[in-house]
């Protein structure tokens, strides 16, 4: 009978077992070993030791797309999450319409990743781009946005911030779920809007703040499609091969996340195993991000104990 | 509660006065500001509509407006590149991954969710770990596989896996069925439903919300991914998906910004036909990921 209802439990959860083994265990482990050796697709695998590991400290453009992706994770992840906190509570304000706003802010997010880009790209061309064209009008200089290496990251920010309804949403749900009795006593003990924000709003929805960031910090390190298409598209070089580009990382390698340069060190020129040392080199970055997310895992998880 | 019916005294007070009109002056800053965030979050996508209908030169042009309409747009880019080829291949790897990870993670979501087992933590937290690493770690080894077997440069290395089920699939699920009180499942069990049954006979017909909104996920998932069919199917322009081909198209007609962006136009219809229908179990599962389930 014991046994039996082990069996049943087991049969729910093959599938998946499966998967985690055969997708992400296997895969895992064998990332490791080739990290250990010299291979391109043609030739065996050739054992080098640690020499992937030594040469990524000697590779200034993995230093580059390491930089970049710091960039990010220091930017975009708290003003993502600062915009969608004042969204949110924006949002909360409204008894009438706030479906209606909702939907707006929201929708963006739907957008495919590889056509906003493109519709960044356009929307804020230097030359003869809207976004500069307005600017433009009202006496400003518009920058040259993804065509100029200080400006490329900002514009992936925008175009983050343009997607920015998910998280929203997920900010909304915490705001809304402040007790209002809370805001109340806070009134009665002369609490003016700030302070209501600062000491009541702001604790309570901490944990979701904590989550915002761990999976903004995950997010960001696999950024990869919008930077990978953003370069090509404003460089306004052809590309091959369904979107690998000879200007991934354009201007100047202002654009090359850790991920784009594993790509581009993997599939264009062929060293997988460089590649590979690079990518236990993100696993344990991720792994020490996810390990955080789980000490503080009580809102996350949903347990009830 | 009363205080708020009843209506205001003829005779109004200079206080009252002015802390009412504060109230209305705070309900039109409000406004203002929501409605023009509104207008920035809507503006690109007007300007890609208008856009899409320019001829080629005007497109070059900083206007905003039209000179004359160009509706055949639409059709041309379905002349000049495969569309329909990338469309069929787009629906393909969308409907297909979402079908088989909901077989799949269905019954994972439930035993993790409502059954005692022991290793549930251990299977939890490995669900976690998968959904939270970057799919870069394990991009070689498993392109290695794929071309082992010959499948690269086609869509099953993408949607061979879903079968074994999706973490965040799971992840999303097993937040909503902990909402599902455990007492319709013991009265299922008291009348003698062995746990597939109690599954399929009780726990889907009142999971359907959050079912619903891991497949919605799933399928959006499916229909933007680059870094997927980039990866696999780039080597073979028959299988590419829609953002493969958005993605290349600015480059061989990087001139005709009108048709690239009727093209990225008819890449975002779908989806926005989707979500006008399923809004509801969509904002729902956003909700899951983040709160308390």
């Amino acid at each position: 009978m014991r046994l039996r209802r082990t069996l049943t439990t087991w049969s729910f959860l093959a599938p998946a077992l499966i998967g985690i083994v055969v997708f992400f265990l296997y895969p895992l482990i064998s990332a490791v070993y080739f990290s250990f050796t010299k291979f391109d697709l043609l030739t065996v695998p050739q054992w080098v030791g640690l020499d992937n590991y030594r040469r990524m400290a000697d590779d200034p453009l993995l230093m580059q797309s390491i930089r970049n992706t710091l960039w990010m994770v220091a930017v975009f992840v708290p003003v993502r999450i600062i915009s969608a906190i004042g969204l949110s509570m924006l949002l909360s304000q409204f008894q009438r319409g706030a479906s209606f706003f909702r939907t707006i802010f929201y929708l963006p997010a739907l957008a495919p990743p590889v056509a906003a880009t493109i519709a960044f790209v356009y929307l804020l061309k230097p030359g003869t781009g809207p976004v500069n064209t307005f600017l433009d009008h009202i006496g400003i200089e518009g920058p040259l946005w993804f065509n100029s290496p200080e400006w490329s990251k900002p514009s992936l920010v925008l175009l983050g911030l343009w997607g920015i309804g998910d998280l929203m949403i997920i900010f909304l749900a915490g705001v809304l779920g402040v007790p209002v009795s809370l805001y109340e006593a806070a009134s009665l003990d002369g609490a003016n809007a700030w302070h209501r924000f600062r000491y009541v709003t702001l604790p309570t929805i901490r944990p979701v703040i904590l989550f915002a960031a761990v999976t903004g910090v995950i997010y960001t390190l696999q950024y990869f499609d919008q930077a990978a298409v953003a370069g090509s598209v404003a460089s306004g070089q052809a590309v091959t091969g369904g979107g690998i580009s000879s200007s991934f990382g354009y201007p100047e390698g202002s654009t090359f996340t850790y991920p784009l340069w594993l790509y581009t060190v993997g599939f264009r020129y062929n060293a997988l195993g460089y590649a590979n040392a690079m990518a236990i080199a993100l696993f344990v970055v991720a792994f020490a991000v996810t390990v955080i997310l789980l000490r503080r895992a009580k809102a996350f998880s949903g347990e009830e104990q | 509660m009363t205080a708020v019916l009843e209506r205001p005294a003829p005779a109004v007070s200079p206080d009252v006065r002015r802390a009412r009109r504060q109230v209305r002056l705070a309900w039109i800053a409000k406004h203002s500001i929501a409605i023009a965030l509104s207008i920035m979050f809507i503006a690109p996508v007007v300007y890609l509509l208008l856009l899409s209908v320019m001829t080629s030169d005007q497109a070059l042009t900083s206007d905003y407006w039209p000179n004359t309409w160009h509706f055949e747009n639409y059709v041309r880019v379905f002349e000049v590149t495969p569309l329909p080829r990338y469309l069929l291949n787009t629906v393909i790897y969308a409907v297909s991954a979402t079908v088989l990870m909901l077989l799949s993670s269905v019954p994972a979501a439930y035993a993790l969710a409502k059954l005692k087992f022991r290793g549930r933590n251990v299977m939890f937290l490995t669900i976690i770990c998968v959904m939270m690493l970057p799919p870069q770690v394990v991009t070689v080894p498993l392109y290695l596989m794929w071309a082992r077997y010959g499948l690269t440069g086609s869509l099953a290395p993408l949607i061979i896996p879903m079968l074994f089920g999706d973490a965040f699939c799971i992840f999303l699920m097993r937040q909503f069925l902990l909402t599902i009180p455990s007492e319709y499942l013991d009265a299922a069990r008291v009348d003698g439903c062995g746990e597939w049954k109690t599954l399929l006979r009780v726990v889907l017909p009142m999971a359907r919300p959050g079912i619903a909104a891991a497949a919605l996920f799933q399928f959006f998932y499916a229909w933007n991914d680059y870094y997927g069919p980039l990866l696999y199917t780039s080597e073979n322009e028959n299988s590419w998906t829609l953002s493969l081909g958005l993605a290349s198209f600015h480059g061989v007609h990087h001139v005709d910004w009108n048709l690239v962006t009727a093209a990225t136009v008819l890449a975002m219809v779908p989806i926005v036909v989707v979500f006008f229908f399923a809004q509801k179990a969509f904002v729902q599962g956003v909700t899951l990921t983040g709160v308390k389930g």
